[in-house]
């Protein structure tokens, strides 16, 4: 339908006395290329979509059940601490990959080894293993004790949330040091050359000079970062968090129904990662600023625009 | 002597590693004076300029600025490093235009002009905005101010810059080549904010190949070729009857 409308106003040229200054031109009329490749493929790609939409509405799978358990409170629960512990890791992650990525650039280089180190490590090592270590941590040492500020029973202080929280912020945190990193380092040397020529010093000059300009190279990788932090948070459930995967499987094994359930938890990831990947695109265009003449339209100015255009046509004919 | 030289050099070296790059350096600028700096690329122009507001650490020899040490201070016959903050107050006081403008691209026009009275100074907002509109106006720019730099034309750019070194009130203005990276029908207007500035009695330090400029506006004109002084004199005199080989084959290749 939106096809239509177009060609009929590209058709029609424009007349009255607005367009009077444009000199008329007759538009070329070719016959268009034709694609046969693209036209087989097609076909090729829709009959395999509808076979396996097909294969699955035969399985023996109940999807009443996937709709009924879909806002079932504990998976809603389940929902809601995915959320928590994804969102609180990478503020933990970018935290520390802020201050691990300052650190790898220092001249002292003492801190710059500490955080080559920190990398090291928890880049090197499955994320699942670190989780596990974290969990067991109690084995080795049965109390926490900083001196005299602080001291507990390791099991009281590394509750599931806490062993969630570690395991997956400190591995964040070092995937991040290397995203801002690079972030840093892409900026131009005469940026914090002309800030110091101002007078400011080292650290207004990365607060208000550097990193502003970072996150341009900063925001996207983060955002898939987070994007993965959502359905790596689903590893949790191994050391007891009662996260989304864990809460909807729970409802799967004692009501019989382990397919219906994961389809549940899916679709909920889905919803997760959707929302967010269309949070991140404006976060992008935010830190766009200044690096491209005129922003591109949002989606929603886009579809406006074109609502408009409809109007104007009409007001032609 | 009559009053204190606004910068004053003696024998300053500067070395990248193996590189000596500058080999003992002897001038002085007096103040209110327009001083270029003229020589063949690669000669250390851009080193000693940076090396006058402490971007870059000279290895021997004496540098002072307003009679203040660079970079250093002296107690008793012993010099001391100065600290981050130290230097970047000294710097306060010494605005620099770069050939390639460095604007922040992430601030309107009118932001990036306001960003150092505001963060060093500590001035309110209401305050430095006002300047930033007069300084702007001043280089020709008052209706630009909300544009980002990629909005503006590359001497559009360089006149911000300008604005923004000039918003801190400094007592000496160095540029870099401000010309240099403009296509020629732009270099015109920032020459033409530059010998305003110069009218107004700003001591400024210009390198520069614009040999009309130096001729028109300087008072003092210096030729600088493998990191020493080669001749020095008032521009007319250097640039119409050059002493040394090497300044007549450098001018006869620029003018
Ligand atoms: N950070 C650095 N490390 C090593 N060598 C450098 C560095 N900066 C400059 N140099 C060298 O110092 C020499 C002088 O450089 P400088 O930029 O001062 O020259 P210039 O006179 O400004 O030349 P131009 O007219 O091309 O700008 C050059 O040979 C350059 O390669
Ligand atoms: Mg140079």
């Amino acid at each position: 339908m939106t096809d239509k409308i177009d060609k009929g106003s590209a058709a029609t040229p424009p007349a009255g006395p607005g367009a009077s200054g444009a000199t008329p031109y007759e538009a070329i009329k070719a016959i268009p290329v034709r694609h046969y490749g693209r036209w087989i493929s097609a076909v090729v790609v829709a009959v395999l979509l509808g076979w396996l939409v097909y294969a699955f509405s035969q399985g023996k799978i109940i999807w009443a059940t996937v709709g009924d358990k879909l806002f079932d409170p504990s998976v809603l629960s389940g929902l809601g601490n995915t959320v928590i512990i994804s969102v609180s890791s990478m503020a933990l992650g970018l935290v520390l990959g802020i201050l691990f990525a300052v650190m790898r650039l220092s001249k002292n280089p003492v801190t710059s080894f500490v955080s080559w180190l920190y990398i090291w490590f928890f880049r090197g090592t499955p994320v699942y293993v670190q989780l596990l270590v974290w969990f067991n941590l109690s084995l080795i040492f049965q109390y926490i004790n900083l001196g005299p500020i602080y001291k507990n029973e390791t099991v009281d202080v590394l509750t599931p949330f806490m062993v969630a929280l570690l395991g997956l912020g400190l591995n964040e945190g070092a995937y991040m040091a290397e995203i801002v990193r690079s972030g840093i380092q892409s900026v131009d040397e005469g940026q914090s050359e002309a800030s110091h020529a101002l007078g400011m010093t080292g650290m207004q000059t990365m607060r208000r000079v550097v990193l502003p300009q970072a996150m341009r190279v900063i925001i996207p990788p983060t955002g898939n970062e987070f994007i993965n932090m959502l359905k790596t948070s689903s590893l949790v459930s191994a050391v007891q968090y009662p996260e989304l995967l864990r809460a909807s499987s729970n409802i799967g094994t004692t009501a019989g129904a382990i397919m219906e359930m994961l389809f549940v938890a899916s679709i909920w990831y889905l919803t997760l990662t959707s929302i967010f990947s269309v949070g991140q695109y404006y976060l992008e265009r935010r830190y766009a600023r200044g690096s491209l003449r005129t922003l591109p339209p949002t989606p929603f100015e886009r579809l406006k625009a074109n609502l408009n255009m409809f109007r104007r046509t009409e007001v032609a004919k | 002597m009559t009053a204190q030289p606004m910068v004053k050099a003696e024998g300053v070296h500067k070395s990248y590693g193996a590189a000596h790059i500058l080999r003992g350096i002897d001038l002085e600028v007096a103040p209110r004076e327009v001083f270029c700096l003229v020589g063949p690329s690669g000669s250390g122009k851009s080193t000693f300029l940076r090396c006058i507001n402490h971007l870059e650490r000279i290895n021997a020899g004496r540098l002072s600025v307003d009679g203040q040490l660079v970079g250093y201070k002296q107690k008793g016959d012993k010099l001391y490093e100065l600290k981050d903050s130290e230097v970047a107050a000294q710097r306060r006081d010494i605005g620099m235009v770069f050939q390639r403008f460095n604007l922040f691209p992430h601030m309107t026009a009118i932001e990036n002009v306001m960003e150092a009275p505001v963060m060093v100074k500590g001035e309110s907002k209401a305050v430095a905005r006002e300047r930033a509109i007069k300084l702007l106006d001043r280089v020709g720019l008052g209706d630009k101010g909300g544009n980002y730099p990629t909005q503006l034309s590359g001497g559009q750019q360089q006149r911000v810059a300008i604005a923004r070194a000039l918003a801190m009130e400094p007592k000496l203005m160095l540029f870099d080549e401000p010309t240099s990276a403009l296509d020629p029908e732009l270099v015109g207007d920032v020459l033409d904010v530059m010998r305003d500035l110069a009218e107004s009695g700003m001591t400024m330090i210009v390198v520069t190949h614009e040999m009309g400029f130096a001729r028109e506006v300087g008072d003092n004109l210096v030729f600088m070729d493998g990191g020493v002084v080669v001749e020095s004199g008032h521009p007319r005199e250097v640039l119409g009857n050059p002493q040394h080989d090497r300044t007549k084959a450098f001018l006869s290749k620029v003018l």
